[in-house]
């Protein structure tokens, strides 16, 4: 799960790692009055998209008086915000963070994610603040310095000395840094998060340090235990077929391409998206409707797929094992009263009483061809799409 | 012959009285498993419908039975606790089902096993089949055949395809192991060639990859220097869009990292026969035990 950077400063707080005084609005008189309460000449006002690049796409600009506040809050709430990380259709504003001003004497980096391969959290530090971190990890891989953290012992203060002395921080910034890495390690594991990334973390001209920027994600298997995090899910940043999927807990992602699929299980949903595309097809979405197969299953996963006005043609692709492929014949069968497929639908089921359930469809006297295997269903489907 | 699994495998079922767990012990047993004991805490004593003895601890159902291996049926929040109960009891094969086990959990356990005897299959896995002798997990037992390859593979249903593409040929498979979809799992792939390398009943290995992480290219290294055996791969998501986890966890191209571009190129750059399509893995292991 992803959050606004507002939010991931209020968490921030929580734990003392040190932030900008600043606070969230919604609308232009909103942002005018936090910017009141804040000690500065100078204010800095954000758009909120969950994307980056947010500065070179005109959403991140600074005001020298109330009234630029004002004016500026105008422009940004309400544009569709466009930047590497938004895709070309870009993002709406609804929300901004007005900010104080920070003296900024240098702009650094720190993430810290999970090492997968030594199941060991890593913080990642780099002096080239402000620039794109993957851009200066494949061109200048030595510019960014790990240090691994021993899981149950957790960040020791030896480690965030060496991190500051390798930034080049010197007399009170490397203690202010010290305080920071700690405290920025105990707010990533409490809350469960995945990614935890500050691009700049600055050094002021007092030589505090502290979050410019911040980013939180969460990992989504363990929300179950941080009910203040899952109230935080910002919905309009969503893609809103995908929520409609997931109230039915079906794992739902769009994609651009014109094939609906609907398979069990990941693996051979991915595959079958692939399938699809090296036989002349692009896959509409990834559907993954899981081990019960039933009428209502299908039937919201059909709902969903036929909403995407893209959509040319639908394979269903399901590998019955312990779920017997007769049962979700029928379920496809009674799905189709209760929806309307308006697209060529080719369906493939294997496993598991496979010849029943090609019988039922055979007789159901509706109209969908049927795949004998996963190749042939490919390529009944991308005919389809091409007639 | 096998690896992990055989005629001698002796099985716990952790979670033995939930839903998950109880079926999945009724179709374990049917395809002939020996299923010695179940653990659930609080009913200890008691016995499942089929006679199958409750224990409230792994270590007394390990001394009860004379287990070596456990299954974990046991839901999320209390999962990452139940695999470290079977580690602490020192079994030799841990099997966890269970998906959505929080990746802090799972960092914890893998720190709690260092320097111990068990290895952990999973979690988010089918689990270890080894057709004819012992099926321990959820895939469905018929559609696997005795034989000489062998298969590893963080999916699911798309392992049963691979195999059901094996066996409707004639191939039959000697262990077929999952995994796991999870950023941190218990056993990798590297591990588990070491094992098939050994077997001299397997004669060949399919090996079903998917973005996210870079296990295949550390399998493709390892195997490059090691495996003479012949490998078969497909890497499932060559069509996904990065930044978005495609169902399993561990699944996401994450900052332009754990594409199936640069997994298929380390593979072939290996020497190892690489399937486009996911329908073609049974064509291309039936040719490469031929040459």
């Amino acid at each position: 799960m992803k959050i606004h950077e507002y939010q991931a400063k209020e968490i921030f707080r929580k734990y003392n790692v040190p932030v900008p005084n600043g606070h969230v609005a919604f609308t232009a008189d909103e942002a005018v009055a936090v910017a009141k309460t804040l000690a500065s000449n100078v204010y800095v006002v954000k758009a909120q998209i969950h994307a980056g690049g947010r500065g070179k796409g005109g959403g991140v600009k600074l005001a020298k008086s109330l009234e630029e506040v004002k004016t500026i809050a105008d422009q940004i709430l309400g544009m569709t915000l466009v930047t590497h990380q938004t895709g070309p259709e870009g993002k709406l504003v609804q929300r901004l963070l007005v900010e104080e001003g920070v003296d900024i004497k240098r702009e650094l980096y720190v993430g810290i994610v999970l090492d997968r391969q030594l199941g060991k959290d890593v913080f990642m530090i780099s002096t080239e603040g402000g620039m794109e971190i993957e851009k200066v990890a494949a061109e200048t891989p030595e510019k960014i310095i790990k240090e691994w953290v021993e899981p149950g012992i957790g960040l020791q203060p030896f480690q965030a000395r060496k991190m500051a002395y390798a930034l080049g921080l010197e007399g009170n910034q490397v203690r202010s840094a010290v305080k920071f890495f700690i405290a920025l390690y105990n707010a990533f594991t409490a809350s469960d998060s995945t990614l935890t990334e500050i691009n700049p973390l600055v050094v002021t001209g007092a030589g505090d340090v502290i979050a410019l920027d911040a980013k939180m994600n969460f990992d989504d298997n363990a929300l179950f235990r941080h009910k203040e995090i899952m109230e935080l899910r910002d919905l309009s940043e969503e893609e809103p077929s995908e929520i409609e999927a997931s109230k039915y807990n079906l794992n739902y992602i769009k994609l651009d391409g014109n094939v609906g699929c609907m398979v069990n299980g990941a693996g051979l949903a991915m595959g079958t998206m692939d399938i699809i595309k090296l036989h002349g097809g692009e896959p509409a979405n990834f559907l993954d409707v899981g081990g019960v197969a039933n009428a209502e299953t299908v039937a919201n996963g059909f709902r969903i797929i036929m909403n995407d006005p893209n959509v040319k043609a639908v394979l269903i692709n399901i590998f019955g094992g312990i779920v017997r492929c007769d049962r979700v014949a029928q379920g496809v069968i009674d799905a189709l009263k209760l929806v309307q497929v308006d697209a060529p639908l080719v369906v493939r089921l294997e496993g598991t009483n496979a010849k029943e359930a090609a019988e039922l469809l055979e007789n159901s006297g509706l109209d969908f061809l049927v795949a004998t295997s996963l190749e042939d269903a490919a390529k009944k489907v991308t005919a389809a799409i091409k007639e | 012959m096998s690896i992990l699994v055989d005629n001698h495998t002796r099985l716990i079922v952790q979670g033995i009285t939930g839903g998950e767990g109880s079926f999945h012990t009724q179709q374990m047993v049917e395809y002939g498993t020996q299923v010695v004991a179940g653990v659930t805490p609080g009913k200890g004593g008691q016995k499942t419908e089929a006679g199958i003895p409750i224990f409230n601890t792994v270590a007394d159902a390990k001394a009860g039975t004379n287990a070596n291996t456990s299954v974990i049926f046991v839901p999320p929040p209390f999962a990452a606790d139940a695999i470290m109960e079977a580690v602490d009891a020192d079994l030799d094969l841990v099997i966890c089902i269970t998906e959505g086990i929080p990746v802090k959990d799972m960092v914890m356990v893998k720190t709690y096993m260092r320097g111990r005897k068990t290895r952990l299959i999973g979690p988010n896995c089918p689990g270890v089949i080894s057709p004819g002798m012992a099926k321990i997990g959820i895939m469905p037992g018929f559609i696997h055949q005795a034989g000489n390859v062998g298969v590893i593979s963080r999916s699911g249903t798309l392992t049963y395809e691979a195999v059901h593409q094996l066996t409707t040929r004639g191939i039959g498979q000697s262990t077929c192991i999952g995994i796991g979809g999870d950023p941190v799992n218990g056993t990798n792939f590297i591990d588990l060639l070491k094992l098939f390398k050994d077997d001299p009943d397997t004669d060949a290995v399919v090996l079903i990859g998917e973005i996210g992480g870079n296990a295949e290219e550390e399998a493709a290294a390892w195997a490059q220097a090691n495996f003479k055996k012949p490998i078969v791969s497909f890497i499932a998501g060559q069509t996904a869009p990065p930044g978005r986890r495609m169902g399993h966890a561990g699944a996401i191209i994450s900052g332009g990292k754990g594409t199936a571009a640069d997994k298929i190129k380390a593979l072939r750059d290996a020497g190892i026969i690489v399937s486009d399509s996911p329908a073609t893995i049974g064509e291309l292991i039936e040719k490469a035990l031929k040459n």
